[in-house]
């Protein structure tokens, strides 16, 4: 039988009082899981932390967990049949996510100064809806985290609203594969004008009724005001984009500098932080979603009319009457389902102002309808890698503050 | 200072190694021979030339040519708003090339995503592994000669790589196929089906 000897471990407690440094305090880190089945990491983000106390020494994040491969598959199949993989990349905003894929492939063919002006402020309208419901998600699972539960619904009864006016218009509620190249699938249906406008009523009081609950809210204010920052050069450095960056006050939004779609006759502005914590971020989404509201109303008061399709049968789809009836347009259909769009062979990048920050799509073509190689360059996973370097020194309980004010989405992430 | 400029400056700082730059759709272009010094010139355009945002980078597999591997750059500047693209080649033989990380630290995550997809390695990166596939995973994903279908793995309970259940079933498409047609869904007798990595796609329209 063994020795019984006495140890004498004096607690953590203890030790700080005294400050004794004991040679062994390095094995007193604690390793802490926070796993990728959690419901403050929005999604599947599994972060090792390394906790001295409660103080965060060191932090890996983990990604990965929803890989779905979706740049392989879109070496095997052609442009048109990629836009639905592309709704579940950021699936919080699948519209943005569907007009951004769209504009990369039109400036791969070189159709994007062509488009019938009626496509491209219902496809600007798209994308700012799409602003609106990403945000008031952001916003909303960012307060939940925090504690406020109540914004949460609150900011969800509006996007309810806003699942409801994509039902209408593309036929479904969340991932809506509304884009096709050279245009729409289809066109508005009567009434929607009206209806979108008695939304934006609602969401406006809705967003003020959320700032009254955290704007001004001492505990909100206090649990971000100060939490992970920012400097303006880490952003830059570290490669943000979006909301993210423009908090940590770098005045730079692709819809004023690289304007695409109408987005240069429309009046908007674009809110930049100061400070660069969690704080300004989510100022500056809520402010985001405020101009996203102007802008629709523009949209909606400037809309033309006329076709909603690129004319060239080659590209989008011939109307299905002329299909059935005329040689051409049905040989120009049957080419353009079974072996896709012929792209020219040449490379682009098209970067898009999404709500999560830039996506961009590189698309590198060999000639034909299917891509060589096209690389999706998702915010959500440049955003993420800024975490190993600025969660040690914060406490445990920032984590959860800064995850939900980056706004990331792991399908984007991870593709 | 448009992208054209920037282009040529960077080409004068650095000469018979930058190709002409090209243009496409507006974009600019610039080859680059010699891989290994991709950080000085990197450091050159972010210091001098005002790139101090990287937005992408990116690797290609040039299946069946040689070198076989591109690595693109998408370089970007918030003071000047241009925009700019660096190529570069490296071999199959070789696999490898210096690290951007000490230029833009976001190249970290971008350059882990090319050695865990495409399987090049980085000199000098802090901390070089998988990042989207789990660590120990024994392919390379991205790499042409990887099919669509994936291959067995050795954690079978962890990630499920059997073919789908109907896969090469009746009336079912498989992935893969090179053309359309190959795509058709038809009754498909399994056992003369031939299966095996895909074959380098050649585009012949």
């Amino acid at each position: 039988m063994a020795d019984l000897r006495e140890i004498q471990l004096p607690d953590a407690a203890a030790r700080s009082e005294t400050g004794q440094q004991l040679p062994d305090l390095e094995g007193e880190k604690m390793v802490l899981n926070v796993g990728p089945s959690h419901p403050a990491t929005h999604g599947v983000l599994r972060i090792v932390l390394e906790l001295d106390g409660e103080i965060i020494t060191k932090a890996r994040p983990e990604v990965g967990y929803l890989h779905r491969g979706d740049e392989k598959i879109a070496e095997n199949m052609t442009y048109t049949q990629f836009i639905p993989y592309t709704d579940r990349l950021d699936y919080l905003a699948p519209l943005a996510n569907n007009v951004a894929y769209a504009l990369a492939v039109e400036k791969l063919l070189g159709i994007d100064q062509q488009l019938p002006p009626r496509c491209q402020y219902i496809r600007v309208i798209c994308c700012e809806l799409a602003r609106l419901s990403s945000h008031l998600l952001g916003v909303g699972c960012y307060a939940m985290d925090c504690g406020a539960l109540t914004v949460f619904l609150h900011t969800f009864t509006e996007r309810e609203k806003i699942h409801n006016l994509c039902e209408s218009l593309t036929g479904a509620r969340f991932t809506t594969a509304y884009t096709r190249i050279g245009g729409l699938s289809r066109d508005m249906p009567p009434g929607w004008v009206e209806q979108c406008r008695k939304f934006l009523k609602e969401v406006v009081v809705n967003i003020a009724e959320t700032e009254t609950f955290l704007t001004r809210n001492r505990i909100f204010v206090d649990r971000t005001q100060g939490v992970g920052v920012i400097p303006r050069e880490v952003a830059i450095d570290y490669g943000l984009t979006g909301p993210n960056m423009r908090g940590s006050g770098v005045e730079h939004d692709l819809r004023k500098t690289h304007p695409y779609l109408v987005y240069d006759h429309l009046k908007f502005d674009v809110p930049v932080g100061t400070a660069g914590d969690c704080y300004d971020r989510y100022l500056v989404r809520m402010e985001e979603m405020r101009q996203s509201v102007r802008l629709v109303h523009q949209c909606l008061d400037q809309l033309p009319g006329g076709p909603v399709n690129v004319p060239d049968g080659k590209i989008a789809l011939p109307p299905k009457d002329r299909v059935l009836t005329r040689m051409e347009e049905l040989i120009h259909h049957f080419i353009n389902v079974t072996q896709g769009v012929n792209a020219p062979p040449g490379e682009i990048y098209f970067g898009h102002e999404n709500p999560k920050g830039e996506l961009g799509f590189y698309i590198n073509s060999k000639g034909g309808g299917t891509p060589h190689r096209l690389k999706i360059r998702s915010p959500s996973f440049v955003n993420l890698s800024i975490l190993s370097h600025l969660l040690p020194g914060h406490l445990l309980s920032d984590v959860v503050a800064i995850l939900g004010s980056f706004d990331f989405v792991m399908g984007e992430c991870d593709r | 200072m448009t992208a054209l400029e920037l282009a040529q400056k960077l080409r004068a700082k650095f000469p018979g190694l930058i190709s002409e730059p090209s243009e496409f759709r507006g974009e600019i272009t610039l080859k680059v021979s010699d891989a290994e010094r991709m950080a000085e010139i990197c450091a050159f355009a972010k210091q001098e030339l005002g790139f101090d945002y990287l937005v992408d980078i990116t690797s290609v597999d040039n299946y069946g040519d040689d070198p076989r591997f591109t690595i693109v750059y998408h370089l970007y500047g918030y003071g000047h708003l241009c925009h700019v693209r660096l190529k570069t080649n490296v071999s199959q033989e070789k696999g490898e090339l210096p690290t951007l990380t000490g230029v833009w630290r976001t190249a970290d995550w971008h350059e882990r995503e090319i050695y865990d997809m495409m399987g090049l390695r980085f000199r000098g990166h802090p901390d070089l592994r998988r990042i989207l596939m789990w660590e120990g995973y024994p392919h390379f994903p991205l790499r042409k000669d990887f099919p669509l279908s994936g291959k067995p793995t050795d954690v079978p309970e962890v990630a499920f790589t059997e073919p789908a259940p109907l896969e090469g079933g009746p009336f079912v498409t498989t992935a893969g196929g090179q053309s359309a047609t190959a795509r058709e869904p038809r009754v498909r007798v399994p056992e003369t089906d031939s299966e095996g990595p895909a074959e380098p796609r050649r585009e012949t329209t």
